[in-house]
């Protein structure tokens, strides 16, 4: 569904991305793991759009959209949901929700994107509750929770999640990454997922990369990168010399 | 002091602070959006009179002169934006307000080469015989800006909360990076809010000018008070900008009937420093509330 054939990025003189490739299949979640500044956001905005590769070729459902402008990659079906949440803090829920559909929104799509709207509320009920609240005075979880419902408003094939878990509390991320399980099975969704939360994200996973200063280092199923040593010992805390 | 001159003070402040309410409305829409202040705000109302009266002299019926102005000075914006602003949109807001003041010059120095120093006058819009009462005299076209202010200020009003558009609009002043990934256009929003701005500018203009006469340098004070009307409302808030601008035309005008009409300009002035003193999130502005 979405694949990546050497993508190198730079800032200025920064190599941010250094020949990266990667793929991920239709109803899979794939996580992308690594460490603060690896690239895993710049990787995500690339994809995106918001920021143009140096090298490389992306492609979406088979169609290259390596230089498109993020309108036309939303119009695509593949829907960002940005580090740090990024709502829109003064308007109300409702209205957040209903930018999401911005892509699609037209007179005939009306009645639709209201169903999409009372089928997000039914997801996070939380958020009916709060429906005519100012997004800024959510809490962090609730926050992150309007941002992929937001996200959800543009009927995505796709959706690029980066650090939902950034900043909330342990069982606010635990019902984050339910939710995740859930959109897959339910909906079938594709989700590529960037976490710093290796362990978390790598439980839901199918399948893992590492990306470290801007290199893709180690793939594989999630399972088996659960298991690596190298990976316990650098992002899961593990102590191997202690224990042996 | 009777109560006919008082009355009268109010109708002529109310109708000049319609116009003022307008061009703070023009800075609101393009900073809501863009996060800039157009200080080239109040050339677009000093088009929308100009261009008005080039129309009509040149033979065409006045309603549809009063329309061509607007339309003109809608394109205007538009071409602003795409010149002056599209081509350095990385550089800072503080840049880009400079860039702003730049192209108001520019504006006004084009209108005075092509129509002169003089001043001119638009036939008002449906006669001059004052409607009279309680010892006080309302022109009619007082009641056309107080209506055309009305409606415009309802229609951008239910643009803003209603229209996808309009949200969009808003949200690119909020955030711009999310608006981008929500697939709205950032930088033809950018555009349309010139375009928007110039024409309620424009729009205020071509009604005060039966009125208050026009010249190719009335922007200047015009935008001056229209940024105050919009610093009293609280900067971002149009219905504020729209409330500021009537309080400052009925302040300067019971100022200059009161004490001395010397004083008129400087009273708009007094108070947008005091306030920027005491108050600079307007009368009408708060504090957002929101979590961090």
């Amino acid at each position: 569904m979405l694949r990546l054939k050497n993508v190198d990025v730079h800032y200025g003189k920064v190599h941010a991305v250094r020949r990266a490739s990667l793929h991920v299949r239709p109803g899979e979640v794939v996580a992308l793991i690594g460490g603060n500044g690896a690239g895993k956001t710049t990787l995500l905005t690339t994809i995106s759009g918001l920021v143009r590769p140096s090298g490389g070729e992306v492609l979406f459902m088979d169609a290259p959209i390596t230089r498109s402008a993020p309108e036309r990659i939303v119009r695509a079906g593949l829907s960002h949901v940005p580090e740090g949440r990024h709502v829109f803090k003064p308007m109300s829920v409702e209205d957040n929700l209903l930018l999401g559909s911005y892509s699609r929104y037209s007179m005939q799509t009306r009645p639709r994107v209201q169903e999409d709207l009372e089928d997000v509320f039914a997801l996070f009920p939380v958020l009916g509750e709060r429906r005519s609240q100012a997004a800024g005075t959510l809490s962090g979880g609730e926050q992150q929770m309007l941002a992929i419902g937001r996200a959800l408003m543009s009927r995505p094939a796709m959706l690029l999640l980066d650090e939902p878990s950034m900043g909330l509390a342990p069982q606010v991320v635990r019902d984050i990454f339910k939710l995740i399980v859930r959109l897959k099975a339910e909906r079938g969704l594709t989700v590529l997922l960037v976490e710093q939360n290796a362990r978390a994200a790598l439980k839901i996973a199918d399948r893992g990369y590492v990306l470290e200063t801007g290199r893709i280092v180690l793939q594989g199923p999630a399972d088996e990168l659960l298991e690596n040593r190298d990976v316990q010992r650098a992002y899961l805390g593990r102590d191997l010399d202690r224990e042996e | 002091m009777d109560l006919g001159s008082l009355l009268q003070y109010l109708i002529t402040g109310v109708t000049v602070g319609a116009t003022y309410g307008l061009t703070g409305l023009g800075f609101t829409i393009i900073f809501n959006t863009t996060g800039i202040i157009n200080f080239a705000q109040g050339e677009f109302v000093m088009l929308g009179g100009m261009l008005g009266v080039a129309a009509h002299a040149a033979g065409v019926p006045l309603p549809l002169a009063v329309l061509l102005a607007v339309a003109a000075a809608t394109l205007a914006g538009a071409l602003m934006e795409r010149t002056f602003i599209r081509p350095v949109a990385k550089a800072s807001a503080v840049n880009l307000i400079i860039i702003t003041i730049g192209a108001s010059i520019l504006i006004r120095g084009v209108v005075m080469l092509i129509f002169g120093k003089d001043t001119f006058a638009l036939p008002h819009f449906s006669g001059m015989e004052p409607i009279r009462f309680l010892g006080a005299a309302m022109l009619p076209q007082s009641l056309w800006v107080l209506g055309i202010t009305l409606l415009l200020l309802l229609g951008l009003k239910s643009f803003f909360s209603r229209t996808m558009w309009g949200r969009g609009m808003l949200a690119c002043s909020y955030d711009p990076k999310a608006a981008a990934l929500m697939g709205i256009n950032v930088s033809r929003m950018a555009m349309a809010s010139f375009m928007i701005s110039a024409a309620v500018g424009a729009a205020g203009g071509v009604i005060l000018a039966p009125i208050t006469l026009t010249a190719y340098d009335v922007g200047i004070l015009l935008g001056l008070k229209g940024f105050a009307a919009c610093i009293l409302g609280g900067l971002g808030n149009p219905f504020g900008a729209a409330a500021g601008g009537i309080i400052l035309g009925v302040l300067e005008s019971f100022g200059a009937g009161l004490l001395s009409s010397a004083y008129k300009d400087a009273i708009t002035f007094v108070i947008l420093l005091l306030l920027l003193f005491v108050r600079p999130t307007g009368l009408f502005g708060k504090g957002s509330g929101e979590r961090v």
